[in-house]
């Protein structure tokens, strides 16, 4: 099982967007420039997301986990991206929509093999305080750090 | 004896939400000493359980009718009603 990427490179702060097809595809291409995946990684994702949303109510902010199938993934990895504004995604498994601030985009590269990363991710979800913090910090290593703890997946080149 | 509860699990992806809701619902039938016949598939496959499964468990938005109950998963991804799903699909499951 390959590890697992993320990086000050891979946080996105600040994001300046109006719909989560910019947000989705401002996240995407940087993980296309990484290498990380496919070219066809961005489009699948937005149209993904069209047909199954994945946007999360929480008790703090509101959170999307736009993704898609694994063909389109090279190496595994998690991008997150803060928003300076919240952008409107329709609610998994609703016709609503919610105002997201904070987006985890997951590039799996194996199917059903990220349990313990998938729940610890809920497990941040579900932390009001935690998003929050999220949501405001300004140093991005600060950021990497706090996400990789809570996480607790061993980073590449990692120990 | 009674047949196993067929338990279907789906997302769109069925690699992502999916695997949380069921590992969720095994948690479940553990602590209840449900047996169940958990299934774990893409929302496009669910035509293919018509005949067998019980019940539906699902992140994505279900626009079709279905035979079997439909319970929407959500909850276990945020926490946010949590005990309400748990206590849905145990009402369904012990019908």
């Amino acid at each position: 099982m390959s590890n697992l990427n993320f990086d000050e490179s891979l946080i996105l702060k600040d994001i300046e967007a109006r719909t989560k097809e910019e947000v989705i595809g401002m996240m995407a291409n940087n993980l296309i420039e990484k290498k990380l995946v496919k070219e066809s990684y961005r489009n699948a994702v937005i149209q993904r997301e069209q047909d199954f949303a994945t946007g999360l109510p929480t008790a703090g902010v509101s959170v999307a986990i736009p993704h898609t199938d694994i063909e389109h993934v090279n190496q595994k990895a998690i991008s997150i991206g803060i928003l300076k504004e919240p952008v409107l995604f329709e609610i998994m498994g609703d016709s609503e929509t919610t105002p997201v601030k904070l987006v985890f985009m997951l590039a799996m590269d194996e199917e059903h093999s990220q349990l313990e990363l998938l729940q610890r991710l809920m497990q941040i979800f579900q932390d009001a305080d935690f998003l929050m913090y999220l949501s405001n910090e300004t140093d991005k290593t600060k950021i990497k750090e706090k996400v990789t703890a809570q996480l607790d997946f061993s980073l590449k080149g990692g120990e | 004896m009674s047949r196993k509860k067929q338990v279907l699990v789906a997302c769109g992806a069925g690699i992502a939400t999916s695997t949380v809701v069921n590992n969720a619902i095994e948690e479940m039938a553990k602590e209840h000493k449900l047996s169940l016949d958990i299934q774990q598939i893409k929302i496009s496959e669910v035509g293919g359980y018509v005949d067998t499964a019980d019940l539906l468990v699902t992140t994505a938005m279900t626009k079709k009718e279905y035979t079997f109950p439909v319970i929407n998963a959500r909850a276990f991804l945020t926490g946010i009603g949590v005990e309400d799903t748990k206590k849905q699909i145990l009402d369904e499951l012990i019908k």
